[in-house]
């Protein structure tokens, strides 16, 4: 490992656990390691936020599910996976065997299927937290987001945190998509959430011209990438005013240590990379290097001290 | 266009796609293009080379077609399945559509060095898609052309020469590239004279290395359940029975965890 990581104290916590640096990946943006890893060591980033699993399979939308837009893109998948039980069997002891932090991100229709997939990974032994998605835009009922709602979202997570135990850390994760993001944070730190993960994608449409229909099969889209990071700093900063003692993960168009470094400044105790790994598989390693050399260049000794520091 | 790529170039076979960067540093174009490997080739002058063909119709394949000799890019590759070549010299068919047909000749090589019979038939709307380089003709046995509005060769669609070319050289084997709805009337003829069928897929594609779920198509696997398969991992090259066709914009029913 680089010399430069014993003289900077590049430690971050979320909840009981500690991670040797504040780069993670974005759920949804390594699938479950394995591809990645052919790029890089995954013992070298914080940790993999793994894709969002659900309790059965799921196949997704329909393709066409992408569409480029500028500095950013429209995703439609649909959270497609293989289902808790084949996701227990196969990746998270691959991620562990290769020394992987792991946070699982989970995703539901119910409030019991958050419950069930929180018993599921409570006897999972390795874990270092688990992301509630509970803002994955690519539902076919918008009523069904639950962090749109304050009430709904504060349901989902008491009762994750009830089936979890106090060991796991719980981070949530929210959604840009509501008029204000700081009553929703309250009520699900409220509720138990150890740290928050801050933002999912934005919904968002393209239209072929020449074919005169939404060019996504889905219609409509989460849209990231660089195109949305100032919406993201902006959600972070809120939040990090309301609640300081809650540590955010921050994400959104994060691409260079520059950008780590603004949601650092804005609240972030860390931040995860996500679109950025579609065009550069070896991202979170650039943003991890590039913003301690930021940091130091700025006299800071540890991540922690810049936290908020845009507050002051 | 031909790149210097050092060792990518050792790996890479026909059928491999590689990923660019398009734009240059600031570039608002923040996905990386995928393009099939026209040819590669281990050494000479400048190493390892690989050939793309790029049409300039996009944004970013414009930029690409903008650079100058000695300029540099960032790729990744090479990416992706290769066209299984069959261990006995066989009869073997290669059916290219449009621009798609880059892969079919250093496929056509390959095939030529195993002893096999190679006949080609490349299709397009017009003569003027028809990507046909002189050196890609010399390792075919033969070369059928067809063309939409009759420009050049036979005036129809590929599947209107295939059943005939099947019969007369009692092909095996057709490998095939293009477009989706060309791979797809392919894939009919192929069931019904019996012959093996590889195919290479085009679906958008965000990542080229399986991280980002949006290149996939329904394919059944080796059980007969039909998942959605990612096209940049688990292809480009795929089993042409094995691929649900018609499913554009549609989960079809039976998909494993369809809801």
């Amino acid at each position: 490992m680089n010399q430069d990581f014993q003289s900077f104290d590049f430690r971050c916590k979320f909840g009981s656990k500690h991670f040797p640096f504040p780069i993670f990946t974005a759920s949804g943006c390594a699938s479950s390691g394995k591809e990645l890893s052919q790029f890089f060591s995954l013992s070298d980033i914080g940790a993999v936020v793994t894709k969002s699993i659900a309790l059965k399979p799921r196949s997704g939308r329909p393709t066409p599910r992408m569409a480029e837009t500028p500095s950013g893109m429209l995703n439609s998948i649909g959270l497609q996976g293989p289902g808790i039980d084949q996701f227990l069997d196969d990746d998270i002891p691959w991620l562990l065997a290769n020394n992987s932090r792991v946070i699982v991100s989970i995703s539901g229709e119910t409030v019991e299927e958050f419950a069930s997939l929180a018993r599921r990974l409570r006897v999972v032994q390795g874990l270092s937290g688990i992301e509630v998605n509970i803002s994955c835009p690519n539902v076919e009922n918008r009523g069904l987001v639950f962090a749109c709602d304050p009430v709904a979202s504060k349901a989902v997570v008491e009762s994750v945190r009830r089936n979890i135990g106090g060991e796991l850390p719980i981070i949530v994760k929210l959604s840009p998509d509501v008029t204000d993001i700081v009553a929703i944070a309250k009520e699900v730190v409220s509720a138990g959430a150890d740290g928050l993960a801050l933002i999912n994608t934005l919904l968002g449409m393209a239209i072929d011209i020449d074919a005169m229909r939404p060019k996504l099969a889905g219609k409509t889209g989460g849209l990231s990438g660089p195109a949305i990071r100032p919406v993201a700093v902006r959600a972070v900063y809120q939040v990090h005013a309301a609640l300081p003692n809650t540590p955010i993960l921050g994400m959104g168009g994060i691409s260079n240590g520059r950008d780590a470094l603004e949601f650092i400044l804005a609240g972030a105790s860390a931040v995860s990379i996500g679109t950025a790994n579609f065009g550069n598989p070896t991202a979170p390693i650039k943003v991890r290097d590039e913003l301690m050399e930021l940091l130091k260049e700025r006299g800071f000794t540890s991540v922690s001290d810049a936290i908020g520091r845009a507050h002051e | 266009m031909v790149f210097a790529a050092g060792e990518m170039a050792a790996s890479a076979r026909p059928g491999n796609f590689v990923a660019i960067s398009v734009g240059g540093t600031n570039s608002s174009m923040i996905l990386r293009r995928a393009f099939a490997v026209y040819r590669a080739s281990d050494r000479g002058q400048y190493g390892g080379t690989i050939e793309l063909v790029v049409a300039p119709h996009g944004q970013g394949s414009k930029w690409l077609t903008s650079l100058q000799i000695h300029d540099r890019v960032n790729m990744v590759g090479p990416l992706g399945t290769y066209f299984g070549i069959p261990s006995e010299p066989v009869s073997a068919l290669l059916v290219g559509g449009g621009y798609g047909s880059a892969p079919l000749f250093g496929l056509a090589e390959v095939l030529k060095e195993r002893g096999c019979r190679v006949d080609m038939v490349l299709g397009a709307s017009v003569a003027g898609k028809i990507y046909a380089p002189l050196e890609g003709k010399r390792s075919v046995n033969s070369l059928t052309v067809t063309t939409e509005d009759g420009s050049a060769g036979v005036k129809g669609r590929v599947t209107d020469v295939l059943p005939s070319l099947i019969e007369k050289n009692a092909s095996e084997i057709i490998y095939s590239c293009g477009p989706m709805g060309m791979l797809a009337a392919v894939e009919e003829v192929s069931k019904t004279h019996h012959t093996m069928h590889q195919c290479a897929v085009e679906e958008s594609m965000a990542c080229g290395i399986g991280i980002c779920m949006t290149c996939v198509l329904p394919v059944k696997d080796e059980n007969g359940v039909i998942k959605m398969t990612r096209s940049c991992i688990d292809g480009p090259v795929m089993d042409g029975e094995r691929v649900m066709w018609g499913s554009s914009r549609t989960i079809p029913e039976g998909t494993w965890g369809a809801l």
